[in-house]
C-alpha cells in the first residue's frame, strides 16, 4: 500500500514510468541492504556481550542468575509440571518457598525451551551454556524489535540507527552480558516488542496485530515484574490520544483487545494471578478501558444524531453519568483506602514517592539497584544518547503522529522512573536509543539533503539516476530519507484521506520547494556530518570499553591488576561454596546475609535461611538481628533456626568494598524495623558509622564485627582494614559460641560453625589460679592451669 | 537414633550377656573353630575396649587411690562392683604410667577417684584429661574428704559442684548426727534426706540413714544438670569442728549437699560426694541410730545407697534409647520424602531402657511428639503397646514449610531423649484443588450464558439484515 502511494505520488508529479521502476529497484536494493545491516546489528549485539566469557569464563554471574539457573536446571530435569508445583525446602528454612508460584517463569521457560530444542536437534549443550548465552541472543532480538518499533514511528533509517544504538547501549549491556542470566535479559526484548505490536496495531488497525500484541504482553508478564510499566504506559497513551482528539477505531482496536486478552492471560501466570485485577497497578488500564468505551459510544452516537439532538443527549447522559461515576469512584476509593498500602506494592510505591522506601521499607531501600542513580551513571549508561534525546523528542513533534506521541510519552515516563531507581535505567535505555536514532537519522537526512542539493551537477529536484557522484551509502541514506519522509507524511494524511485527494499534487510540489528552502550551507553540513560521525565513534568506543571493562565482571570471580601489570584472580566465593558442599552435611543450614542465599543454594547445595527473594521481611529481620546481636544472643537465634554454619563476607584484607561490614547498617535497620531492641544509634558514634577505636561498644560486640574481624590482627599485626582505611577497634578477642571452620584464601568468605551447648555447666567457684586470665574461655579454664603464660 | 554420644568407633559390638573378662571370653568361645579363636584373639584388645551403644553399662573402671590400703578398707564396695561384672583396675593416683587413653582409644569406661588428697596425677592424666574423659561420654565417681586437694575440687567445680572453700570445714549437724558410743563433735551424720526418685535410688526404699563424714558442697540453683541426691538436714552447717565459730558459716542447712550427681548433656554421669568414708567397710557394717530417733538400725543404709547409686552412675538404670523413628501416610507403609498439607500420617518410635543386661521396653504415658516448625504445630502424647512401641497419628496442619518430628523427653534420672527428623510439607499441587465447587455454580452458569449470549448476538448482528 505504501509502495502504491509512493508510485501514485510520482505519477502525480508527472514523471515517466522509467523513473518509477528505478525507484522500485532502489527500494528493493534498500530492503536487501537493510536486511544485511540488521543481520550485522544482531551479530554485533551478540558478540559485544561475549567479553565476559572471553575474559573470564562461561559462568553464571552475580546473585539472581544463580537462582534462575537452579530453577532452569530443575525445569530441564523434572519437566514443566513439577516446576510449576515445585516446593523448595532448601531456601527460607524453615518456611520453604513455593517456587512455581512465586517466580516469573518467562526466562526459565525460554532457556528451557532453547535447551530442549537444541537437544532434540542433537546439539548436546549443557543447561549452563544455554543459560549463559540466553541474554546475548535476546539482546539481538531486542535490537531487531527496536528496529521494528522505530520504523513504525519514523521510518527505516531511524529504525536502523536506533537498532544499532540499542545493540551496544551500555545500560542494556550491563544486564545482558553473557552469563547475566536474569529476567531483564528477555524482558527488555518483550517490552520493546510489545510496544512495537501496539504501534503496529495503532497504525494498521488490524485485529491480527492486536492479538499478537496481547500474546507479546503475556510473554512480558511471564518474564518480568516490569510489565506493569506497559499496562500503565499504554493506557496513558490512549488517554492522551483521546484527550487530544485523536480517537479512532484503530486506537480502539489497539487497546481494547489488549486489556481484555492481556488481563486474562496475565492472570494465568501463577505469580500474578488475581493481582492482575486486584492491585492498583492495573487499575489505570481498567479506568481507561471504561473511558475508551464511553468515548467510542459518544462518537457512535454523534455520527447518528443531528447536532441538536446530540446536545440534548449529552446533557442527559452527563447528568446521569456523573452521579453513577461519583458513586463508583467513591466505592473504589473506599476499597483502595481500606488497604494499608493503598493497594500498591512497596516497589511501585517507592516509584511514585521516591522517599517512600527509605522511610518505611529498608529492605527495598537496602538494595543498591533500587537507589536513585547519580548523574555520572547517566553518562556511563547512555553516554552521548543523553544529548541526542532532546533532539529526538523535537523530531518526534515534526510532525506529531499517534506513534511518535507514544515514544515521547515512553521516554518522559522512563526518564522519571530511571531517576527514581537506578535499575530502571534499563527501561530508559531503549527509549533513549529510539529517540537518538530518530534524532541522528533526521539530522543525517537534513544534512545529506543539503549537500545533495548544492553539489554541482545535481539537478534541483531530487530524483534518482543523477546521484552518481554520491557514494553508495549516501545514496541509500537518501533513499531511506525519502521513504521515511513520505511515510511520515503518510500518517496524518491517512486520517483524513477524503479531504486530501485533491491537494495531493499541490502539496507535493510545495514540499519540494520547502525542502529546497530548508537546505543548510554546504560547509556547515559537511562539518556537521563529520561531527556527528565523530560523536557516533565516541559512542562506539565508550560502549566497547563499557562492555569489555565495566560490565563484564561476573562478580563471583574478581580480578585486579597488580602494579607490575599481572592479573590477580580472587576466586574466594567459589572456594567457599565448594568447601561447604564438600565438608558439610546435606541437611545442614547455612545462615548468611540474604545477598548470598541464591549462590549458597545453587553452588553449595545447602539450605539457607534467607535469600535474595526478599518476600518475608520478618525472616530477614531475624537474621539481621542475629548479626547485630552479641554472640550469645546471636547463637540462640541461630540455634532456634537450626543453623549449623554462619557465612560472612569480609573484604577488609583485600579491599573488597561490598562486604558485610559495609552492608551491616542495613542489617541493623532491617532488624530494628521488626525487633525494636536493635537500635541504629547504638551502632553509630555521633551519627558516624565506624569500626575503629572510636566505635561504640555495641558495634564492637556484635556478631558481625566479631565474625568479620576474628583473628584479623594475625594477618598484619596491626589489623588494618583496607576497605574502611582504618585500624579496627577491638583486635584481640575470642569466640565462645562460634568456631571458625573455614576462611578462604583472601579472607573474603569466612565460615563459622555454631558450637554445641556446653556439655557440663561449671560451678561458681572461681579458680584461684585462673583468676588472672579472666578473658579465657569459661568452658575449659583448666587450660589456664596447663599454660599459665597464656 | 541411638542415645547420643556413647562413642563406639568399633564396628563389632559386644553382646551384653557376654562375659567381660578377656580370658573368659576366649574360653567361652574355645569350642569354636581355630579361625574364630584366632580372630577373637586378634580382636580381643579391640573387643575389650569396645563400648557399644547397644550395651551402655560401664565395664572397665579405673580406680585411683592415694594409698592402696583403701583397697581393703573399702573392699565391700569394690567387691559388689566386681560381682556385678565390672572389671576394676586399681592404681595409685600418682602412678607415672597412668593413662586414660591410648592411641585415641579410651582404655576405661569409668573413672573412680578415691584419691582426695592428690595434688597432681601421675602419667598423662590431668584435669583436662579427666574432663575430656567425661566429655567423650564416660562416667566419673568422685569421693573427697577433709583433705581434698585443689585438683579434686577443681574437677568438681568443672562439673558444677562447689566444695566448701574452707579447707578445714566439715559438715556438722547437732540434731541429726549419728549416735555413737562416745560423744563426738557431731561430724558423723546420719542423713536420710534422699531425693525421691526410683530411677536414681532403686525401687526399694532405703530405710536406714546413711552415715556421712566429710566436707560439704553446694550446687548452683541455675544449673539444671546437677542433682542433689542426699542433702543435709536444715540444722547442718559447714565449719571447722575444732575451733569456735567466729563468723556465720558460708554453707548452712539443706543447701548443703552431701551427695550429688551430674548428668552431662552427652549423658555422661558423675557422682560427687564429700565423704570417702561413706564407701568404707566400716560405715557399711556399722549400726546406726539417728539422734533423737528411738529406732536403731543394725546396719546403716550406706551399702544399699551406694549400690543403687553406682548402678545409676554406671548406666545400669535410667538409660533410655529411642530407635526406629518412623512415619508414614495413613494407610501406607513407606516413609515419604515429603508430606502435603492436610495429609493424615502415622508416627511411631520405639523406646527401650537398659536394664544392665538387656534392653527392656520402656513404659510411660508421658512421651510426646511435636510436629515442629519454629514452634510446635502439633503436640501429641504417644500411646504405647507395653512393648516399647510408641505410636500416634495426626493430621498435618494447613501450613507448608520444613517441619520436624521432635521427641524431647527429659525426666529426672533418665537420660534425655532428643530426637528430631526433618520432613518438608508442601502445599497443594495445581491439580489437587477441588475442581468444581458447588458454591461457584452460579458463576459457572453466568460465564457460560455470557459466552452463549455473545455468540448468538454476534451471529444475529452479523447475519441479520
Amino acid at each position: 500500500m505504501l509502495e502504491e502511494d509512493t508510485r501514485k505520488l510520482s505519477m502525480a508529479d508527472g514523471e515517466s514510468s522509467r523513473e518509477a521502476t528505478a525507484r522500485t529497484l532502489r527500494n528493493a536494493f534498500g530492503n536487501v541492504f537493510s536486511f544485511f545491516i540488521l543481520l550485522l546489528i544482531g551479530i554485533l549485539a551478540f558478540s559485544i556481550r561475549l567479553f565476559s566469557v572471553i575474559k573470564y569464563e562461561s559462568v553464571i554471574h552475580e546473585f539472581d542468575p544463580y537462582f534462575n539457573y537452579r530453577v532452569t536446571q530443575f525445569l530441564t530435569k523434572n519437566g514443566i509440571y513439577d516446576f510449576w508445583n515445585w516446593f523448595d525446602d532448601r531456601t527460607w528454612y524453615p518456611l520453604g518457598r513455593v517456587i512455581g508460584g512465586t517466580v516469573y517463569p518467562g526466562l526459565t521457560l525460554t532457556a528451557g525451551t532453547l535447551w530442549w530444542l537444541l537437544n532434540s536437534l542433537n546439539i548436546p549443550l549443557s543447561v549452563e551454556t544455554v543459560c549463559v548465552f540466553t541474554a546475548p541472543i535476546f539482546s539481538a532480538f531486542a535490537s531487531w524489535a527496536t528496529y521494528l518499533l522505530t520504523k513504525e514511528v519514523k521510518g527505516t533509517g531511524a529504525g536502523l540507527t536506533a537498532a544499532v544504538l540499542l545493540a551496544m547501549v551500555p545500560s542494556y549491556i550491563s544486564r545482558s552480558v553473557a552469563g547475566s542470566y536474569d529476567n531483564e535479559a528477555v524482558a527488555i526484548f518483550a517490552l520493546i516488542f510489545t510496544f512495537y505490536l501496539y504501534i503496529k496495531t495503532l497504525n494498521t488497525g488490524s485485529l491480527f496485530y492486536a492479538t499478537l500484541n496481547a500474546l507479546a504482553y503475556f510473554y512480558m508478564v511471564c518474564s518480568w515484574g516490569g510489565y506493569t510499566f506497559i499496562i500503565n504506559l499504554i493506557p496513558m497513551h490512549v488517554l492522551l490520544c483521546i484527550v487530544t482528539g485523536r480517537y479512532s477505531s484503530r486506537l480502539y482496536i489497539a487497546y481494547a483487545p489488549l486489556v481484555v486478552l492481556g488481563t486474562l492471560l496475565a492472570a494465568l501466570v501463577p505469580v500474578v494471578g488475581f493481582n492482575a485485577v486486584m492491585t492498583s497497578e492495573h487499575f489505570a488500564s481498567f479506568l481507561v478501558f471504561i473511558i475508551i468505551h464511553v468515548v467510542a459510544l459518544v462518537y457512535h452516537v454523534k455520527g447518528n444524531l443531528s447536532p441538536r439532538m446530540f446536545k440534548v443527549a449529552v446533557t442527559l447522559v452527563v447528568s446521569v453519568g456523573l452521579v453513577v461515576c461519583c458513586a463508583m469512584i467513591a466505592v473504589l476509593i473506599a476499597l483502595v483506602a481500606s488497604s494499608p498500602t493503598k493497594g500498591w506494592s512497596g516497589r511501585s510505591l517507592s516509584l511514585l514517592d521516591p522517599t517512600y522506601a527509605s522511610k518505611y521499607i529498608p529492605i527495598i531501600a537496602s538494595v543498591s539497584e533500587h537507589q536513585p542513580p547519580t548523574w555520572p551513571s547517566y553518562f556511563m549508561d547512555i553516554n552521548v544518547l543523553a544529548f541526542l534525546v532532546p533532539a529526538g523528542i523535537i523530531a518526534c513533534f515534526l510532525p506529531l503522529s499517534d506513534a511518535s506521541s507514544f515514544v515521547v510519552l515512553y521516554i518522559v515516563t522512563a526518564v522519571y522512573f530511571s531517576g527514581v531507581m537506578v535499575r530502571l535505567m534499563l527501561v530508559f535505555a531503549p527509549a533513549a536509543c529510539i529517540m537518538s536514532g530518530i534524532a541522528l537519522s533526521e539530522a543525517f537526512n537534513v544534512l545529506t539533503r543539503s549537500i545533495k542539493f548544492q553539489l554541482p551537477g545535481s539537478s534541483g529536484i531530487s530524483q534518482s539516476g543523477d546521484t552518481s557522484m554520491n557514494t553508495e551509502g549516501e545514496q541509500n541514506d537518501i533513499a531511506k530519507t525519502e521513504k521515511m519522509d513520505e511515510t511520515a507524511k503518510e500518517r496524518p494524511s491517512k486520517k483524513n484521506k477524503r479531504k486530501e485527494k485533491e491537494p495531493v499534487v499541490k502539496a507535493s510540489i510545495r514540499s519540494r520547494i520547502e525542502r529546497r528552502l530548508l537546505v543548510l550551507p554546504l560547509e556547515a553540513s559537511v562539518i556537521a556530518i563529520i561531527l556527528l560521525v565523530l560523536l557516533g565513534a565516541f559512542y562506539v568506543v565508550h560502549c566497547v570499553w563499557a562492555a569489555a571493562e565495566a560490565y563484564s565482571a561476573p562478580s563471583i570471580v574478581l580480578t585486579t591488576y597488580s602494579r607490575e601489570g599481572g592479573l590477580h584472580v580472587f576466586d574466594d566465593f567459589r572456594e567457599a561454596y565448594a568447601w561447604l558442599s564438600h565438608n558439610t552435611e546435606v541437611d545442614d543450614k547455612v545462615a548468611s546475609w540474604w545477598d548470598y542465599g541464591y549462590q549458597t543454594t545453587a553452588m553449595a547445595n545447602r539450605t539457607v535461611i534467607v535469600d535474595n527473594n526478599t518476600w518475608n521481611n520478618t525472616h530477614i529481620a531475624t537474621v539481621g538481628t542475629a548479626m547485630s546481636s552479641p554472640e550469645k544472643a546471636a547463637w540462640e537465634i541461630f540455634n532456634s533456626l537450626d543453623v549449623k554454619y554462619v557465612l560472612v563476607v569480609f573484604g577488609g584484607l583485600v579491599g573488597y568494598p561490598s562486604d558485610d561490614i559495609n552492608k551491616f547498617l542495613w542489617m541493623v535497620r532491617i532488624g530494628g524495623g521488626v525487633f525494636p531492641h536493635i537500635k541504629e544509634p547504638d551502632y553509630l558514634r555521633d551519627g558516624q558509622y565506624r569500626i575503629d577505636s572510636q566505635a561504640t561498644p555495641t558495634m564492637l560486640n556484635c556478631l558481625m564485627y566479631k565474625l568479620s574481624y576474628y583473628r584479623f590482627v594475625e594477618t598484619d599485626g596491626k589489623a588494618f582494614d583496607r576497605v574502611r582505611q582504618t585500624e579496627i577497634g577491638k583486635k584481640y578477642f575470642k569466640l565462645t559460641h562460634f568456631e571458625e571452620v573455614f576462611t578462604t584464601h583472601h579472607w573474603m568468605v569466612r565460615i563459622y560453625k555454631l558450637k554445641p551447648p556446653k556439655n557440663r555447666i561449671r560451678g561458681k567457684t572461681k579458680k584461684s589460679k585462673s583468676k588472672a586470665s579472666s578473658t579465657s574461655s569459661p568452658k575449659r579454664s583448666g587450660t589456664g592451669k596447663r599454660n599459665p603464660w597464656h | 537414633m541411638s542415645p547420643p554420644h556413647r562413642v563406639n568407633p568399633q564396628p563389632i559390638s559386644l553382646s551384653p550377656r557376654q562375659p567381660k573378662d578377656p580370658t573368659t571370653t576366649k574360653m567361652a568361645r574355645s569350642n569354636f573353630s581355630v579361625l574364630t579363636i584366632l580372630s577373637v584373639i586378634l580382636l580381643l584388645p579391640v573387643l575389650s575396649l569396645s563400648f557399644s551403644p547397644d550395651s551402655p553399662s560401664d565395664r572397665r573402671l579405673l580406680v585411683l587411690f592415694d594409698d592402696l590400703s583403701l583397697k581393703s578398707s573399702h573392699s565391700i564396695f569394690f567387691n559388689s562392683l566386681k560381682s556385678r561384672g565390672f572389671d576394676l583396675d586399681f592404681k595409685l593416683a600418682d602412678d607415672p604410667k597412668l593413662a586414660l587413653q591410648r592411641y585415641g582409644q579410651y582404655l576405661y569406661d569409668g573413672l573412680i577417684l578415691f584419691s582426695p588428697s592428690i595434688e597432681r596425677f601421675g602419667g598423662a592424666l590431668d584435669l583436662a584429661a579427666v574432663l575430656d574423659f567425661v566429655d567423650s561420654g564416660h562416667d566419673l565417681f568422685i569421693a573427697a574428704d577433709s583433705s581434698a586437694s585443689d585438683l579434686i575440687k577443681s574437677v568438681a567445680t568443672e562439673c558444677g559442684v562447689d566444695f566448701d572453700e574452707d579447707p578445714s570445714a566439715l559438715v556438722i549437724d547437732h540434731r541429726s548426727y549419728a549416735v555413737v558410743g562416745t560423744e563426738g563433735d557431731h561430724t558423723l551424720i546420719a542423713a536420710d534426706d534422699f531425693i525421691e526418685s526410683d530411677v536414681l535410688l532403686g525401687e526399694n526404699k532405703i530405710e536406714a540413714p546413711v552415715l556421712f563424714k566429710g566436707i560439704a558442697h553446694s550446687l548452683n540453683a541455675a544449673n539444671n544438670l546437677v542433682l542433689k541426691v542426699l542433702s543435709a538436714s536444715p540444722a547442718a552447717y559447714s565449719a571447722n569442728p575444732s575451733s569456735k565459730l567466729s563468723s556465720p558459716p558460708s554453707l548452712t542447712g539443706s543447701s548443703i549437699s552431701l551427695v550429688s550427681v551430674v548428668q552431662a548433656r552427652n549423658n555422661a554421669r558423675i557422682m560427687i560426694t564429700g565423704s570417702l568414708d561413706l564407701f568404707s567397710n566400716r560405715f557399711f557394717r556399722s549400726s546406726v541410730q539417728k539422734a533423737g530417733s528411738p529406732k536403731k538400725y543394725d546396719k546403716s543404709g550406706n551399702e544399699q545407697f551406694v549400690a543403687e547409686l553406682s548402678k545409676w552412675v554406671f548406666h545400669e538404670r535410667g538409660h533410655l534409647k529411642a530407635v526406629n523413628l518412623r512415619h508414614n501416610k495413613a494407610g501406607e507403609t513407606d516413609e515419604p520424602a515429603m508430606y502435603r498439607i492436610k495429609d493424615d500420617l502415622d508416627f511411631s518410635v520405639e523406646i527401650y531402657e537398659w536394664s544392665g543386661k538387656s534392653w527392656e521396653p520402656y513404659v510411660a504415658n508421658d512421651v510426646q511428639v511435636q510436629f515442629y516448625m519454629m514452634s510446635p504445630y502439633v503436640l501429641k502424647t504417644l500411646s504405647n503397646d507395653k512393648k516399647g512401641l510408641y505410636h500416634t497419628s495426626f493430621k498435618v496442619p494447613d501450613v507448608y514449610g520444613v517441619f520436624q518430628f521432635k521427641v524431647e523427653y527429659n525426666r529426672l534420672g533418665y537420660t534425655s531423649l532428643l530426637l528430631s527428623k526433618q520432613i518438608p510439607v508442601r502445599p497443594f499441587k495445581h491439580n489437587e484443588y477441588e475442581r468444581f465447587i458447588t458454591a461457584a455454580f452460579p458463576y459457572y452458569g453466568a460465564s457460560f450464558t455470557m459466552m452463549a449470549g455473545f455468540f448468538i448476538f454476534s451471529f444475529v448482528y452479523l447475519y441479520h439484515k
